[in-house]
């Protein structure tokens, strides 16, 4: 028996010297920025995904002709250093940045940039599919030069040919004009990557297995991919690490950290956590209940992205009587936005005024506006010759959080009960978020009034309220010539203040003709050490967020805290 | 024996056959599928339409069905729609992280469950003996999940002592030719690799095991008692053997039969609980990825990594009871 007490001893001694041996930290390596994302990225090449995690990354290290000015949504040059266009707006001419050079070493010029874009419009059948190569189908139109069965042609495509005009010149010829194709260029999916990298490791090769998934067999993605940017790639453990270290040879300045590890934790609280105990020191996707804990905590900082979402509610108008419009007005006036924005969304939402967020160009700052006023809805619904209350259904979904409402439910439920309060008597709806709620809501089968919301793809006017009314929807049910036309017109126009005219006039005619009432847009927000300086939020989230300019205030001379260190 | 064995082992292809077919139709049976998922905001009738026809979920689901038990007998498990990577080639990187976490969890139930319920045992009815099954209770009933979050708070987020996330420090030099980062450190010669990976798997063992540790204590204190009371005991008693021989030869080894049976049970169930221990940990093991895997609706995924948990959930069972026979020879003879 003495034997098993002293073997027991021995396990709980074992156990307290091992949990005292060793700190818990690990991020007393120097000059290196260890940041805490959500999962792996997808695959390391830009055309070939569409989420955030891969974006995120390859944001560091690859970049297009232009992007947007830090913590704004504005273009600004990027490898191209300026741009004219053609009379008719079908020929994009861009002079390209000089002295240029990709990780692997090869110049960066015209040809350079007329390969990528030929890689993508001679995308083969297996790249064909809207979940392989979302962005350039997005950005493009969605034609292929060699259309697979079922894929849409060259006459879809948005983009004709590309010209290199000399070694610092590129002409990108369109099929149409397009006032936004500056925006789409600076999408991190459509990102110069260097030719030689791209052939030498197959970064095309591979097969569409027969669930329809691409499975590629070259190596670029994972291992070798190359662009110009401040950061170039070290090494990628699944699961893991994902270790990105300093370019040295950059065209601009250099990054202030020498190397960012990403690495993937799913669970929030474990993020969280991983911040206190400084295993990491960033993360992004801050939760709202986790707010309080780290503006509580002196040596952690929140950052605010600008919002890029709106959340609004849909009137259908296909629906009577919704086809009123003093009944849309008496909707707008029974809402208490602000109360629903104070209440359930941490401090981060903004009470909307329209349908796109004030970051974005085109914002009209004098819309007409609604305030809380049931005895008003009801005078309204009484001009309206309704008998009250006014029954009308009303769609909420559940098992789903998106940014732009946290929680479905209760925004319904005090929309709801605004509503009961105004004349009106709601019908409670209710469906999953997947697989029916969002197809009901786009198909115009979601009630009279429902809750959804929308986060843009670019930091573009179009993305927004082009997107909802340029024309007709089953999901607004209504045909307004006046604003399609102004929408369509805004978005061909390449002139950067008449197009921004245009924008702010939609946006005045859409809040008077109420097609849907828009009530919030929520900021996202990313969390920090508070010895990291010089993150940039950025209104489009991962695919504007440089961490060239981010220091982790461990370089010491500034720093008396030196913790952690064995 | 051989032939009992072999019998077992045919057994597998009915049973996976069966689970395959249950598997196929519980994960489409899920609300939504991989193109809500992918879609959002953007999800309409006709796009969603358009991704169900390129991951051929649009065609009947016997079809579907056959076309991946096809390549199921060929060891082709398909790509993860999220990865595009072989699902086979996932299991092989993150298999040996989910088992190195078990068998750790396991080794902390086993080396604390068993002295536990054998003193209890002896000291029935004594103070001790009701704290260890006041202890157990607790054990059983405090969530994983809960139990790992708050010893990551204590441990690491107020006393600093402890990794809260992954396998090994992202600043370590590390070689992993097994992918069991512990013995890793070890064969590569570097210890300071596997003490790092030691540490980050303390926690999350003791979470883990938390559970088999009191089943294994309470197991083994029935049987102590059971044992006790037997009458080659009570002869051995007799004929005047000293009492910690008595306990160790006649007590402790038969009332481990039981026990045995239970940590073979048991280390099919740390495979499923595994699945939080792992997203709390952020340990890239099957855990992480499944459940990564339900949220977007990866069904090759879901279909192949299940299916492989499932596997060694039979298989370990098996030698359960392979070993329950090795260890009991009054089996062997019936």
């Amino acid at each position: 028996m003495g034997r098993w007490k002293v073997l027991a001893l021995a396990g709980v001694a074992a156990m307290v010297l091992a949990a005292t041996g060793c700190g818990g930290g690990g991020d007393g390596g120097g000059n290196t920025l260890v940041f805490g994302s959500a999962a792996d990225p997808t695959a390391l090449d830009g055309a070939l995904i569409s989420d955030g995690e891969s974006i995120r990354v390859l944001y560091q290290m690859t970049e297009g002709l232009t992007r947007l000015k830090p913590g704004t949504s504005e273009v600004i040059p990027s490898l191209a250093v300026d741009w004219t266009t053609s009379d008719d707006g079908l020929a994009w001419t861009f002079n390209l940045r000089e002295d240029v050079t990709f990780h692997d070493g090869t110049p960066f010029n015209a040809e350079a940039v007329c390969f990528n874009f030929d890689r993508w419009f001679n995308f083969p059948a297996a790249l064909q599919g809207e979940g392989t190569t979302y962005y350039w189908q997005f950005g493009f139109g969605g034609g292929f030069k060699n259309p697979a069965e079922g894929s849409p042609g060259p006459d879809a495509s948005l983009f004709k040919s590309c010209e290199a005009v000399d070694d610092q010149t590129v002409t990108i010829n369109l099929t149409k004009p397009s006032a936004t194709i500056l925006s789409t260029l600076t999408l991190p999916s459509l990102a110069i990557a260097s030719p030689t990298a791209l052939q030498e490791y197959d970064a095309d090769a591979g097969s569409q297995n027969a669930d329809g998934i691409f499975q590629p067999s070259g190596t670029y993605a994972t291992e070798h991919p190359t662009g110009t940017g401040p950061y170039k790639f070290e090494s990628w453990t699944l699961g893991e690490q994902l270790v990105l270290v300093r370019n040295d040879d950059y065209w601009g300045d250099k990054a202030e950290t020498e190397k960012i590890i990403f690495r993937p934790i799913s669970d929030n609280t474990a993020r969280l956590q991983a911040l206190q105990t400084g295993e990491i020191q960033g993360y992004d996707l801050v939760e709202p209940q986790d707010v309080e804990t780290i503006e509580g905590d002196g040596s952690l900082q929140l950052l605010e992205r600008p919002p890029f979402n709106v959340g609004y509610v849909t009137i259908n108008q296909a629906k009577p009587p919704m086809d009123n419009l003093l009944v849309r007005q008496a909707v707008a006036h029974a809402l208490n936005r602000p109360e629903v924005v104070d209440s359930f969304y941490a401090g981060r939402g903004i009470v909307a005024t329209q349908f796109m967020p004030q970051e974005i160009q085109g914002y009209a700052d004098d819309v007409v506006t609604y305030d809380y006023d049931p005895a008003k809805s009801k005078q309204l619904l009484q001009q309206a010759g309704l008998t009250m209350p006014v029954e009308i259904e009303f769609w909420y979904p559940t098992d789903v959080s998106r940014d732009y409402m946290p929680d479905p439910k209760r925004n319904f439920e005090a929309f709801a009960a605004d509503l009961n309060k105004a004349g009106f008597k709601v019908v409670p709806k209710t469906a999953p978020w997947r697989p029916d709620y969002v197809s009901k809501v786009n198909d115009g089968t979601a009630g009279q009034l429902n809750l959804i919301g929308w986060i843009a793809d670019f930091a573009d006017a179009d993305n927004f309220i082009g997107t909802f009314f340029q024309v007709p929807s089953a999901q607004f049910g209504f045909t307004n010539q006046e604003i399609h036309d102004l929408l369509n017109e805004a978005e061909q126009e390449s002139d950067p203040d008449a197009r921004t005219q245009l924008y702010q006039e939609a946006n005045r005619k859409i809040m008077e003709f109420l097609p849907g009432i828009p009530y919030v847009y929520a900021k996202a927000a990313l969390a920090f050490d508070s010895d990291v300086q010089g993150f940039v939020p950025s209104p489009v989230g991962v695919g504007g967020e440089s961490f060239s300019t981010v220091s982790t205030g461990d370089e010491g001379s500034d720093e008396s805290e030196t913790t952690e260190t064995g | 024996m051989l032939q009992f064995v072999v019998r077992r082992l045919l057994l597998l292809v009915p049973i996976l056959l069966g689970l395959s077919i249950l598997l196929f139709l519980w994960i489409r049976a899920l609300p939504g599928g991989p193109a809500e998922s992918l879609l959002g905001e953007r999800a309409t009738p006709e796009a969603v339409e358009q991704i169900e026809r390129q991951y051929g979920l649009d065609r009947p689901i016997w079809e579907q069905y056959l076309r991946y038990l096809r390549r199921l007998v060929h060891g082709d498990l398909g790509t993860s729609i999220a990865s595009r990577r072989p699902v086979t080639e996932e299991i092989q990187r993150r298999f040996p992280a989910t088992i190195e976490l078990a068998m750790f969890a396991m080794l902390f139930a086993i080396s604390f469950g068993v002295p536990l319920g054998f003193f209890a045992a002896k000291r029935y009815g004594s103070p001790m003996d009701h704290g260890s099954l006041v202890a157990s209770l607790i054990g059983i009933s405090i969530p994983v999940f809960f139990l790992a979050i708050l010893l990551k708070y204590v441990f690491s987020v107020k006393l600093g002592l402890l990794p809260t996330i992954g396998r090994q420090d992202v600043l370590i030099d590390a070689e992993h030719p097994t992918g069991f980062y512990v013995l890793d450190g070890i064969i590569t010669l570097n210890p300071e690799a596997a003490w790092d990976a030691m540490m980050h798997l303390l926690l999350p063992a003791i979470a883990l095991g938390s559970i088999p540790l009191a089943i294994i204590a309470r197991i083994t204190r029935a049987s102590v008692l059971d044992v006790q009371n037997e009458d080659y005991v009570r002869t051995a008693r007799a004929k005047g053997v000293s009492s910690s021989i008595v306990d160790r030869r006649h007590v402790f080894r038969n009332a481990m039969l039981p026990v045995v049976t239970i940590i073979g049970l048991q280390m099919g169930l740390l495979l499923s609980g595994a699945i939080l221990t792992e997203t709390v940990f952020a340990i890239p093991g099957m855990g992480t990825w499944l459940a990564g895997a339900i949220e977007n609706r990866d069904y090759p995924v879901l279909q192949g990594g299940i299916l492989f948990v499932a596997l060694v959930f039979v298989l370990v069972n098996l030698i359960v009871d392979v070993s329950y026979a090795y260890l009991d020879p009054r089996i062997r003879v019936s």
